[in-house]
């Protein structure tokens, strides 16, 4: 870590932890309906759109009936999302004339944006019309992040409502994120990031004259470079807000066109920790006892800077392999230095680096450079912090929800360690919160290691390896890593687009995306029964620092425990292989 | 139960996808193209006859001598601008020591006498394939043999690289760069 690495990570850390709070309180509000600005100014479409749906705002419904209205929704965003795929030929707003989208890509892409993964297994420059961009992707990247969101303020009222039978309406919470917290954010990072070169056009692609000829592959001379546009800024700034990741371009954010300048960069980093990280202080908010919200947060950054210090390290040290070869690999004033195989000169290796871990860490999955050429230890910290179940920060929503259901562990294994009821909040968990809480934290281990597992013996699923010996084997198990968290991001030299991968990471994003929200809504539907239990002296306090340590521990256990074996045969054995050649 | 929700699940869709799919991507491109339009078109650079001769922020290929080379580009054909990708090679693949050997073998082949260790971003391929930029040190590594090829003096050429050059944001955050197409389109005396 040299001193510009230093400053550029302590300053990113820095805007974002001064964020969480205004953030988080404003999003409190907007949920509790406690006038905030834009939800006055804007009520009369609020209240317009309940009517044509024939919502009534105050009927609430049971976990069951929510969890039913959220299926409906999403299942018909799949179906819809996979029809304007398959006709794009034949509709609006297709200048380059794109051909309708091969049914198996076109059922994985549909899946993965409405799970909110956005796994990519098209290049979207040379794939997708703008109409397909804007009305099928963009669309799905607000409301796929609004589902995750709605969920977790579900499971938040589980715990502050006392002996109730409903949890709220799914149409109310789904409406207010859109409209009160992912548009508003989204517009204004939309502008910025064009005003800083990110187009926003409805023109074709333009012909460049080149300055020098090339040749391409077959040693025709290439005189001219088509430089593909579309309404590129609305859909980046909800791609990297809303955690869902999917690039309009095939490069993602190392695309000049996606991620312009420095500034760009650092808001877009920005945008894929602010809410996940302000969420947790809306939860303090709304249990109305915001220790609980900063314990949660402090808990996540335990796990989340060391991560970042060794990745940030590590690239900085660069390939070994290269040292022989007359290159300079370290950092001066003049040049980042390091690993730049797959990295961007205005990026450097500091940005490549904390946009790969916050990236993974919350289930945002864009990419500002490729992880497939990072080092071993590189790629194994992005890899580690998708496995360990999207809970470090995680997507929006839905990590927090998820980190709840591993403090539901927490205070279980706890309760057993003191002889006490586990309690949280004032409820107690009981063997049906566990239940559920134990499925959330293992069906994605689940939906990894199996599918890697099959993967690796069809030759089918060994035709996609695109690097030879233990990199190879990780290409297959960041893939369903990144799908069974709905992630999105990939060790991209892999090519997925197969019939066997289509279908087998669409599997895995769909079960990993429901299988975890219902049980989930289970939960907050059982704890909004109970009655709140008073604090007395037996219980287990859940704002300390022991209790942030112990947290942060049943993660890292969790996530370890069952991904070291595997991470042997991959990162770890070819970090080993690279540092006994040099 | 199923039928209650079925008309908020379809009415809340149209009426969501309306707002965010519709209206927000136009309300943006109103504002994106009549505040910021030259950037909203993808800053495209324009001859003085009116020909589209690149973008600032999209890289060309460059292996004569007489210019700035820039990043190596994974894309086919190099620097394709409709099909961005990096090579996705990974850190123990011969592939990209092999891709680093002639590179640098290349770079050595047309400046024989320059010893200097080569800049990591000079032989790498960048992620997207279309960086338009290089580091300062691999912008001063070819500094004298485009002076010497040119026949101009090595002060010339830097006043150039430096004209080209955009630092960090506000100091401290990014790297700073040299925008290769930017330098080579002043060294072959491009007026906008």
């Amino acid at each position: 870590m040299n001193f510009n690495n230093c400053i550029q990570t302590g300053i990113f850390l820095l805007v974002l932890l001064l964020l969480v709070k205004p953030l988080g309180i404003y999003m409190g509000r907007i949920y509790e309906g406690k006038p905030s600005g834009l939800n006055v100014w804007f009520s009369s479409i609020e209240k317009m759109i309940y009517r044509l749906c024939g919502v009534k705002t105050e009927q609430g419904m049971s976990w069951k009936e929510y969890a039913l209205a959220m299926m409906i929704f999403n299942l018909l965003g799949i179906v819809v999302l996979y029809v304007i795929q398959r006709f794009q030929a034949s509709l609006l707003l297709n200048p380059m004339a794109m051909p309708a989208v091969a049914p198996d890509l076109a059922f994985n892409t549909a899946v993965s944006f409405v799970t909110n993964t956005n796994w990519q297994s098209y290049g979207g420059e040379s794939t997708l019309s703008y109409l397909t961009q804007m009305l099928g992707l963009t669309v799905q990247n607000f409301v796929s992040a609004a589902t995750g969101m709605a969920i977790l303020v579900v499971v938040i009222r589980g715990f502050v409502q006392r002996q109730m039978a409903t949890i709220g309406n799914f149409w109310v919470d789904l409406v207010r994120t859109t409209l009160y917290i992912l548009l508003p954010l989204s517009l204004v990072l939309a502008i910025v990031l064009v005003a800083q070169g990110v187009p926003q056009t409805f023109d074709s692609s333009v012909k460049a004259t080149l300055a020098q000829a090339t040749k391409d592959s077959t040693g025709k001379l290439v005189t001219e470079q088509v430089i593909a546009l579309g309404p590129v800024a609305s859909q980046i700034a909800i791609k990297q807000l809303g955690t869902n990741g999917g690039g309009y371009f095939n490069a993602n954010s190392a695309h000049p066109y996606e991620n312009p300048t420095p500034l760009t960069n650092f808001l877009e980093m920005l945008a894929i920790l602010l809410i996940p990280a302000a969420l947790c202080y809306t939860f303090g908010y709304m249990v109305r006892d915001r220790r609980q919200g900063w314990a949660i947060l402090a808990a996540m950054l335990l796990i989340f800077i060391p991560c970042l210090l060794v990745s940030v390290s590590i690239e900085q040290k660069g390939n070994p392999l290269l040292n022989r070869l007359g290159v300079q690999q370290s950092f001066s004033e003049l040049q980042p230095g390091g690993n730049m195989e797959g990295k961007e000169a205005r990026l450097g290796i500091v940005n490549s680096s904390i946009w790969s871990v916050a990236t993974t860490a919350a289930s945002n999955g864009s990419v500002n450079a490729m992880h497939d050429s990072f080092m071993p230890l590189g790629g194994l910290m992005a890899m580690w912090l998708m496995q360990l179940g999207e809970v470090i920060f995680g997507g929006v929503g839905c990590g927090l929800y998820g980190m709840l259901a591993f403090i539901i562990v927490a205070v279980f294994i706890a309760g057993l360690m003191i002889g006490r009821t586990p309690e949280y909040l004032g409820k107690k968990i009981e063997a049906f919160e566990m239940k559920m809480a134990s499925l959330v934290a293992l069906i994605p281990h689940m939906f990894i290691l199996i599918p890697t597992a099959l993967a690796l013996m069809l030759p089918v699923g060994k035709a996609a390896i695109a690097n030879p010996g233990p990199h190879g084997f990780s290409e297959i198990l960041y893939a369903f890593s990144s799908a069974a968290n709905n992630n999105g991001s990939a060790f991209a030299g892999v090519s997925t687009n197969t019939l066997f991968y289509n279908i087998a990471l669409g599997l895995a994003m769909f079960f990993s995306r429901f299988w975890l929200a219902i049980p989930m809504l289970a939960i907050a539907g059982s704890l909004s029964h109970k009655k709140i239990v008073p604090a007395s002296q037996g219980t287990l306090p859940t704002h300390t620092p022991l209790f942030v340590v112990f947290l942060a521990i049943v993660v890292l256990v969790v996530g370890a425990l069952t991904f070291f074996p595997a991470l042997a045969l991959g990162p770890i054995v070819e970090h080993l292989m690279l540092t006994s050649s040099s | 139960m199923l039928l209650a929700q079925l008309r908020p699940a379809i009415v809340s869709f149209i009426l969501l996808t309306v707002l965010t799919g519709v209206l927000y991507p136009l309300a943006v491109t109103g504002i994106a193209q009549s505040v910021f339009h030259k950037q909203a078109q993808g800053s495209l650079i324009v001859s003085g006859e009116g020909r589209i001769v690149g973008s600032t922020l999209i890289g060309q290929n460059f292996d004569d001598p007489k210019y700035l080379w820039g990043r190596l580009s994974a894309t086919s054909p190099v620097y394709n601008a409709s099909s961005s990708s990096g090579s996705n090679l990974g850190p123990s693949n011969s592939a990209l020591t092999d891709n680093v050997k002639a590179r640098v073998a290349a770079l050595k082949a047309v400046d024989p006498n320059n010893t200097a260790l080569i800049p990591v971003d000079l032989v790498t391929a960048s992620g997207s394939g279309l960086d338009p930029h290089i580091s300062l040190a691999a912008a001063y590594y070819q500094l004298a043999r485009v002076a010497r090829v040119r026949g101009l003096s090595e002060e010339a050429v830097k006043n150039i690289i430096t004209q080209h050059t955009d630092g960090r944001f506000l100091g401290v955050i990014g790297e700073p760069v040299v925008n290769v197409l930017g330098v080579n389109l002043t060294l072959d005396g491009y007026r906008s």
